[in-house]
């Protein structure tokens, strides 16, 4: 319990004071905000599909859900950002929950067919419905957050603000995750029937994790719009649900720190590999291939394999927990 | 405590039970035997909750359950437990009956997730219980050992006490004994029936006649989906029928 706390106060540390230091604005801190928006939608993923086992290729309709609602409300109906943004994550939370009891019925394949289907739906919704989104041209003009006459008007303070919440979906995924409810998830995970017979209503506690799921996304979307002050449909599209689920996949199924790897490496690795030029994208299908074949737990297995052999040759013994 | 009346189960065209029926006094281990495919793990799983029936009704105490899904039952008090064991292998040995002790605590998402004081006292009394539990049935040591690590004899064991977390009315077992040696057999015997005196009444499905000859009260005898025999053990020995049935299948 310790040395959980321990842990996450040394990734904040580590988050909050040493790198912005080291990249005094522009493009990398732009990046790095990036990397904190797309581990909170990672760990949203996470929670269901690494602890319930479920599978979703719609996150990217909810994270596109939460950034629209907020555009409009704040823009068009002029809301409080702050006000839309809880708005929007309790809609899209509830829009979710009600969804949830048919489509979460299915299995493996279906699943992922009904909420592709679903993340579909809500592209061409957004896109179509030029009066009230701008349809494929983009929503522009969104307000950035402010609270009284400080505005988050530059990189770092987005960094800060985004990366602060980022953190606090960190803690209270970590904590769910070693909760009851934790352990119920990873129960139906491995075998849905076994969770049953002890009681658990899987069939609710799964809705209500794609629920928690979605309302994170929707968080992330909010803060998305109010940091870019423009949104468009391609960036919620079912490229980016593939995206999210590597980043998970990568980073490691079930680990909450895994999922922040996963969601560096998936947004840094544009980046790195834009010195190959055309070949950009072989390089990336070639190391997600060789990742999973090699590396099945993902990064964080990776990470923990390498932490214990420097353990074992510096002479302590043990193993992290990570 | 529990009524099987006229239950059938039809898969595609195989009659998996037919017109079964019988009941289960409470407080007494009745034993459901028979030759391999008669309908046993059927029966178990249309009780509770995870096959429906084509036709027929089960009562508990006096209640008509059939068509109620498992985890519902589960709360009613009705718990089984796996021909195949089936525990969490990802999670500890403790864990695994902590997730037993999920009906017997109850802190929502939210409070998990921003550790409410409240949450921090239930985890506490439920991991006490949940070593009870294992001190019960004798596997306290193994408490943080992997589920997935166990050997055969303790995960059977470790099924028995995450079953029991529920504080159960009824409890079907699936062949506990399958792959344990005679020792192990031996202690099973005595641990069930304890637990028929703690108040718990047992519903034990075995191929072990030992076993079954020596803990029952009361016995039922499937053959090919219908009920053959029924009676104490002295009358199901002494049965030809039964006998043919065992004889005849080799
Ligand atoms: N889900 C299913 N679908 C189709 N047939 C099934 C199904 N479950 C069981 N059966 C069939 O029903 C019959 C009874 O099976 P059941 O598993 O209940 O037997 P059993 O008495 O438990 O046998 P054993 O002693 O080998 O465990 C068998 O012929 C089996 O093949
Ligand atoms: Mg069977």
């Amino acid at each position: 319990m310790q040395r959980e706390l321990l842990k996450f106060a040394l990734f904040a540390a580590l988050v909050l004071v040493v790198a912005p230091l080291y990249f005094q604005g522009g493009y990398i801190l732009n990046v790095l905000v990036f990397v904190g928006i797309n581990t909170m939608l990672a760990i949203g993923l996470n929670l269901l599909l690494g602890f319930a086992g479920q599978i979703s290729l719609g996150q990217a309709a909810f994270y596109g859900l939460g950034a629209y609602v907020s555009a409009i409300l704040t823009t068009t109906h002029g809301f409080n950002p702050w006000l839309a943004m809880i708005f929007a994550a309790l809609a899209i939370g509830a829009l979710a929950f009600v969804i949830g009891f048919p489509i979460l019925k299915l299995k493996g394949h279906y699943l992922a067919m009904a909420t592709l289907g679903f993340g579909i739906i809500v592209y061409i919704v957004i896109n179509e419905y030029v009066d009230l989104t701008g349809g494929p041209s983009g929503f522009p003009g969104i307000p950035n957050l402010s609270i009284g006459s400080f505005s988050f008007d530059s990189d770092m303070k987005n960094y800060y603000l985004i990366w602060g919440a980022t953190l606090g979906v960190m803690l209270l995924a970590i904590n769910l995750a070693r909760s009851r409810i934790g352990r119920a998830l990873r129960a139906i995970h491995d075998s849905e029937v076994a969770a049953q017979v002890l009681g658990i209503n899987a069939r609710l506690l799964k809705v209500q994790i794609f629920a928690c799921s979605a309302m994170i996304s929707s968080l992330a979307g909010s803060l998305y719009a109010h940091y870019i002050t423009f949104v468009s449909p391609s960036t919620f599209g079912f490229h980016f649900s593939v995206e999210l689920l590597t980043m998970v996949v990568i980073g490691g199924l079930g680990s909450i720190y895994g999922s922040f790897l996963g969601a560096t490496l998936i947004t840094l690795l544009p980046e790195i590999l834009r010195t190959f030029h055309d070949y950009d994208i072989i390089f990336y299908g070639a190391l997600l291939m060789i990742m999973t074949i090699f590396l099945p737990g993902g990064l964080i297995q990776g990470g923990t394999l390498a932490w214990n052999f420097l353990r074992k040759s510096w002479g302590g013994k043990g193993g992290a927990d990570a | 405590m529990l009524e099987v009346k006229e239950i059938t189960c039809v898969f595609g065209g195989l009659v998996a039970l037919d017109k079964v029926s019988f009941t289960i006094r409470p407080g007494e281990i009745t034993g459901v035997i028979g030759p391999n495919g008669a309908g046993k793990t059927t029966l178990f799983n249309i009780v509770s909750g995870i096959y429906s029936r084509t036709a027929g009704q089960v009562l508990f105490s006096g209640r008509d359950i059939s068509g109620l899904p498992p985890d519902q039952l589960a709360r009613l008090g009705l718990v089984r437990t796996f021909q195949n064991i089936e525990l969490f292998g990802q999670m500890t040995v403790l864990e695994n009956v902590m997730v037993g002790l999920h009906t017997k605590s109850h802190c929502g998402i939210l409070a998990c997730a921003l550790k409410l004081p409240w949450h921090l006292a239930e985890e506490r009394r439920i991991r006490a219980r949940a070593l009870e539990l294992l001190d019960y049935v004798g596997i306290a040591d193994l408490a943080d050992d992997s589920a997935a690590s166990l050997p055969f004899g303790k995960g059977r064991l470790l099924e028995i006490a995450r079953a029991l977390a529920l504080e159960p009315q009824i409890m079907l077992m699936d062949e506990p004994a399958a792959g344990l040696n005679s020792r192990e057999t031996w202690e099973l015997g005595d641990l069930i029936r304890k637990i028929r005196s703690s108040g718990v009444t047992v519903v034990l499905v075995e191929h072990d006649m030992e076993l079954v000859m020596d803990v029952c009260d009361a016995i039922v005898v499937l053959n090919l989906g219908q009920k053959l025999a029924e009676g104490t053990p002295r009358q199901i020995q002494d049965n030809s029928a039964v006998i043919a049935a065992y004889l005849g299948e080799g």
